[in-house]
């Protein structure tokens, strides 16, 4: 079952100019709910345009996305933002944790922000940490903990709402290798325990190699798509 | 979470937060000290000018304050006399009598204010007494005069002279007198050292043919800031038919208007002060959109939406203005706390100047709380519209081209 549709996207930046850019030319894909995808391609080739379409964080210039059959490229901006809390984790590259919160208050804040219990806040939280191995650092902020550390605090975080899927973009650039390790260990482990879908942009081999299916994008256009064993 | 994330926003960059809040905090100590030591210096003036002869009100015959003629005078009865016991709020009323009169002495004569008072209560009030330079003061059946220094000046009298009075008393009667001078008195105004003459009450009564009658009741209050209270209840006890209360802004517009005056260009140093207050706090909410756009992003990706996290960023922005506003009220209050028991005193000409008109010159500051509160309130307000900025710029921002930034 899809849990995510492209159908016809394109994207161009700056349409009306002597110089439009042509981000995305036609994009159809779908991706199955549990999917370990990860999305690679030279740099520019449109990679990071497509996760933005597919979060919600832009919209195409033409086409749709559907996501629980409804074509979120239609919805105005708050609406947007409400889906995003409730449907989507987002991890980035540089971690992006909100440094004046703890760990746990980082984990904790897309919960509040939907107005979950104490209790339920309290349990998910409890959960996440154990899952990415956080328990003895949740009071820390995230300046006192090292990078590979925090990225598993994101990772938390992203899952903190029982998302539908997980958009990362390029979660692995800033962490060494046994970090990097650690981390794609974790995810895995989520995707295979809890059904998580996750999709990554990346150009990170130990991500591509670790990846079920690897779409390749070139010049803003699907050139392969490939399930590995 | 809102409140959390706000405070421990505003330490993230601590020198600029102290820095912001330290500016906010002086413009909140200078504006306070100022306008404390403009009340204080005000209400010291009026304070002098009120107990120097006018009173906070007076009690009138309806329509003297219009004309000034003996003929409107009023019968000063139980119910005036003892006003000083109905009403909680007044702490004295002194009555006088008074009217323009001829003085003449030998071959010299000149144009007076012939006052009658009750010395005892008079002194009370005014300390009259204190201002007797030669002689002695009155006492309540007295038939001498105490005449100013400069009149007596005028005049060639002295100690133990006598003085013919002549003026048209009440109702027409043909008032004159000889009144042997008591005492000398001296007046800083030389207005008043020139024109006043003091008779006792009786004295005055029989000089003037009003027995019993005076033309005004000067009202002193336990507090000036129970004027309002105590002339509206002054209004409901007596008869507007016959009598009218005026308080003392409404017998001395000129004054007022001078207090105005200098409050309203006391409120503009204050703006342009406030102004430059405010171009400081908008350079730090700048700075601080600029810095965290990309968070900004994050945040709005992650799905918090545009309204809290204004709101978020709104806090900040209260919260270091409320910082900056409670560290100026806690230096300033020791500040005004000081000049109010320590006044700024005036030397030299322009204290004398001052003394001239009856005031003393000092510049004390008024401990009042509400000047501390306002303060506070105006760097609110202030903080508050500027941190509309970032809510603006939140309100347009695109998540993506944040996270660019």
């Amino acid at each position: 079952m899809s849990v995510i549709e492209a159908i016809n996207i394109h994207k161009v930046y700056n349409p009306d100019s002597d110089v439009p850019v042509h981000a995305l030319r036609g994009i159809d894909l779908k991706i199955d709910e549990g999917e370990f995808t990860a999305i690679v391609g030279p740099s520019g080739s449109g990679k990071t345009t497509l996760l933005n379409i597919i979060g919600g964080l832009d919209r195409p210039s033409e086409g749709k996305i559907i996501i629980d059959n409804q074509d979120i490229s239609t919805f105005k901006d708050n609406e947007l933002i409400d889906f995003r809390q409730k449907n989507i984790g987002f991890v980035f590259q540089s971690y992006n944790l909100i440094p004046v919160l703890t760990a746990r208050e980082n984990i904790e804040f897309v919960m509040l922000l939907q107005k979950r219990t104490e209790q339920e806040r309290e349990a998910r939280v409890m959960e996440l940490v154990t899952a990415v191995g956080l328990e003895d650092k949740i009071h820390k902020r995230p300046n006192q903990l090292s990078g590979g550390q925090q990225q598993r605090v994101a990772v938390a975080r992203a899952l903190a709402s029982k998302p539908k899927f997980i958009l990362a973009d390029e979660p692995t650039a800033n962490l060494d290798s046994a970090s990097t390790t650690q981390l794609l260990d974790i995810m895995h482990q989520l995707n295979r325990e809890e059904k998580i879908t996750f999709i990554f942009s990346t150009h990170d081999q130990r991500v591509i190699d670790r990846a079920e299916r690897v779409i390749t994008i070139d010049d803003g256009k699907v050139v392969n798509d490939e399930i590995q064993n | 979470m809102i409140w959390k994330l706000a405070w421990r926003n505003i330490f993230r960059n601590k020198r600029r937060t102290y820095i912001t809040a330290a500016s906010i905090a002086l413009a909140v100590l200078t504006a306070a000290s100022m306008r404390a030591i403009q009340k204080g210096a005000w209400d010291n003036m009026v304070d002098n000018v009120v107990k120097y002869y006018t009173g906070y009100a007076q009690i009138h015959a309806n329509g003297y304050w219009e004309d000034k003629t003996i003929d409107l005078s009023f019968a000063y009865d139980e119910q005036v006399s003892s006003l000083a016991t109905s009403i909680a709020s007044i702490d004295q009323v002194v009555p006088r009598i008074e009217s323009f009169a001829l003085a003449a002495y030998g071959n010299k004569s000149n144009g007076t204010l012939v006052v009658g008072v009750d010395p005892i209560e008079e002194d009370n009030f005014t300390n009259l007494s204190d201002k007797v330079t030669q002689g002695a003061y009155l006492d309540p059946k007295d038939d001498g005069a105490l005449v100013a220094e400069g009149l007596a000046e005028i005049l060639n009298v002295g100690l133990g002279d006598t003085l013919t009075l002549l003026s048209q008393g009440y109702h027409g009667a043909t008032a004159a007198g000889n009144y042997p001078i008591k005492g000398l008195v001296k007046f800083a105004s030389p207005q008043l050292n020139r024109q006043m003459i003091y008779l006792s009450l009786d004295g005055a009564s029989d000089f003037y043919d009003s027995q019993g009658l005076i033309t005004s009741a000067a009202i002193n209050l336990n507090s000036p800031d129970q004027l309002e209270l105590t002339t509206s209840l002054l209004k409901a006890q007596l008869d507007p038919k016959t009598y009218e209360i005026k308080d003392y802004r409404e017998m001395m517009p000129e004054l007022m208007q001078a207090k105005e005056l200098d409050i309203v260009s006391g409120y503009i140093t204050l703006a342009i002060l406030y102004l430059i207050i405010a171009f400081g706090i908008f350079g730090t909410i700048l700075m601080m959109v600029k810095e965290r756009t990309y968070e900004f992003g994050i945040l709005l990706s992650i799905g918090m939406n545009r309204a809290k996290l204004g709101m978020t960023v709104w806090l900040e922005t209260i919260f270091i203005g409320l910082l900056g506003a409670c560290i100026g009220i806690l230096i300033s209050m020791p500040i005004v706390a000081w000049f109010s028991i320590n006044p700024i005193r005036m030397t030299g000409e322009a204290a004398t100047a001052y003394e001239k008109f009856g005031v003393e010159p000092i510049f004390p500051a008024a401990f009042d709380i509400s000047i501390f509160l306002s303060q506070a309130f105006l760097v609110l307000i202030m903080t508050s519209i500027l941190a509309l900025y970032p809510i603006m710029t939140l309100q347009k921002l695109d998540p993506v081209q944040a996270m660019r930034a």
